[in-house]
């Protein structure tokens, strides 16, 4: 019975501080009753606050050519390397867990002299900083494509394909690909819901998405930046909640 | 294995992007970090000028209350996230309360940035939801100052990601914990207490300990909700790190910032690798 009170006394305490910023903030945006049918109105939305809506594009364009990138880059490297170049995986682990232990505003420090080049040679178009996001999302990725891959046996699978004539890139495209779609998928919802809450590079680079928006538009209208925080908020929620209860849900499965 | 591949040059080629573009985009800029902390500005030649410059009063300064604000944050959200933690291991394993709540915690403790610290100033910022409440009531939080943008305020705020980030790395912990250990206790003639300070206690402590490095380091490398909370003056290293970068051409100062990072880096370095030590010490009996 003791336990029973604990339980709900640390819960409804706990409850309460963390659900109180998220009712503070759907209040605060709802004290001005335009500001709701704003967001909602893309036109009006882009012709009042032209830096928010190129930042919600910018930031939507970051995170579909970061997971492409990142899918891109990492995929076939870490099948081959578990195929053919088992030695190199620790390289390569190690590499992709690095960015964790550097934090992102050193990482700053260190990029703006490489981005000084990536302006030289392709411009400064936000969609540069997609190089620096993929980097930053590679650690949960890894981890993510990493445990799809130990879950199946790769070298039988790409023996098998290979006995029956088919090439590497079949190998990879068509036969463990589709065997890993689920890590593939989570390792794209954690890098969306990554790059759409990512300020620090941004902003240092001098670079525009939806959060330094939203940073720059609560120095003037507080209300608006508030409820595009929320609703941003919710999308992220959104996509890591759907993440990590099909995770469990599969895990259960698998038992 | 060795035996039937083709040449490894041609294996190796395979890997060629993936290792051009984590050298341009991350060795790069680390090495840049590490060399730039130790040139001189304008020029090469090494120097230890940036490093000593660390030692200026302000600097120190900053990193003191970085640490400060870190291990406040580390210690709040690893005693109340430990709290919660086992107010769930207390619950049914596979009930949707644990299932909900881990889920949740996930999530939160991914949550930073702008979007935090505007939710707090939404919460008890000066027009804020709970502020205004409580002026209504006679009470006024601010009083004696606004406290929000500074230390404690930026405290409060960090232990509302702290305390998911501490249900999720304690909880694999407190499940190691077996039922039988208690008996074991009790058949000896131990009771409750016994059993917490000699047993539990004991045991879970490496797990805490270790928990609570890895909170400190993730306050201590958090730079955006910082950003977007104090906007003027830069009480701590992140911050300070943004004034160098962005006054870099005024000042002079490019190399103070790669120093900074430096400093950053190797306190990170430190505490996580305390960390990996207790991790192991863990995983003997709760792995």
């Amino acid at each position: 019975m003791a336990r029973v009170i604990f339980r709900w006394t640390v819960l409804t305490v706990m409850g309460v501080f963390f659900l109180l910023p998220l009712v503070a903030m759907v209040e605060f945006s709802t004290r001005d009753p335009e500001t709701w049918p704003l967001l909602l109105d893309w036109p009006r939305l882009a012709g009042e606050y032209p830096a928010l809506a190129e930042g919600i594009l910018a930031s939507l364009a970051q995170a579909a050519l970061t997971s492409v990138l990142m899918l891109v880059l990492l995929v076939p490297t870490a099948i081959w390397v578990r195929l053919r170049l088992p030695r190199l995986r620790r390289v390569v682990e190690f590499l992709c867990l690095l960015p964790l232990t550097i934090p992102a505003i050193v990482l700053v420090v260190g990029l703006a002299p490489v981005y000084a080049w990536v302006n030289y040679l392709i411009g400064g178009s936000s969609l540069t900083l997609v190089f620096a996001y993929t980097i930053l999302v590679l650690p949960y990725a890894y981890r993510a494509i990493d445990t799809g891959l130990s879950a199946i046996d790769v070298r039988t699978l790409a023996e098998a394909a290979r006995g029956l004539g088919a090439g590497w890139t079949t190998v990879i495209w068509r036969v463990v690909l589709p065997n890993i779609r689920s890590a593939v998928l989570s390792a794209a919802f954690l890098t969306v819901a990554l790059v759409l809450g990512e300020f620090t590079i941004a902003s240092l680079l001098h670079r525009t998405n939806l959060q330094v928006a939203i940073e720059f538009l609560g120095k003037s209208s507080a209300t608006v930046s508030v409820a595009v925080s929320l609703t941003a908020l919710l999308l992220a929620f959104t996509l890591l909640l759907v993440l990590s209860l099909a995770g469990s849900s599969s895990k259960e499965r698998r038992s | 294995m060795a035996g039937r591949s083709r040449p490894r040059a041609g294996a190796l080629l395979g890997t060629v992007p993936f290792f051009a573009f984590v050298t341009i985009f991350l060795v790069v800029p680390t090495l840049t970090v590490v060399i730039g902390a130790f040139t001189g500005d304008g020029g090469r030649g090494v120097t230890l000028e940036n490093v000593r410059a660390l030692a200026d009063e302000y600097i120190l300064a900053a990193f003191g209350r970085s640490i400060t604000l870190s291990a406040a944050s580390a210690i709040i959200g690893a005693v109340l996230g430990a709290l919660l933690a086992y107010a769930l291991v207390t619950a049914k394993p596979d009930g949707p309360l644990r299932r909900v709540v881990t889920a949740a915690a996930g999530v939160l403790a991914q949550f930073g940035g702008v979007t935090l610290a505007f939710a707090f100033l939404a919460t008890i910022g000066l027009s804020g939801f709970v502020t205004l409440w409580l002026q209504e009531h006679g009470l006024d939080p601010y009083a004696n100052g606004v406290w929000l943008f500074e230390l404690p305020g930026l405290t409060l705020v960090y232990t509302y990601f702290q305390i998911p980030l501490m249900v999720i790395v304690f909880l694999p912990a407190l499940d190691g914990i077996r039922p039988q250990w208690r008996e074991a206790t009790a058949s000896l003639g131990g009771n409750t207490w016994h059993y917490w300070t000699r047993v539990a206690g004991p045991l879970l402590a490496p797990a805490f300990l270790g928990s609570a490095l890895l909170l400190f380091a993730n306050a201590f490398s958090a730079y955006a909700t910082a950003a977007a909370l104090v906007s003027q003056g830069s009480p701590i290293v992140p911050l300070q790190i943004r004034g160098a970068l962005t006054s870099e051409v005024v000042l002079g100062q490019a190399n103070l910032g790669k120093a900074m990072a430096l400093g950053m880096v190797v306190v990170v370095a430190v505490v996580m690798t305390l960390y990996s030590l207790l991790q192991r010490r863990t995983a003997k009996w709760l792995g």
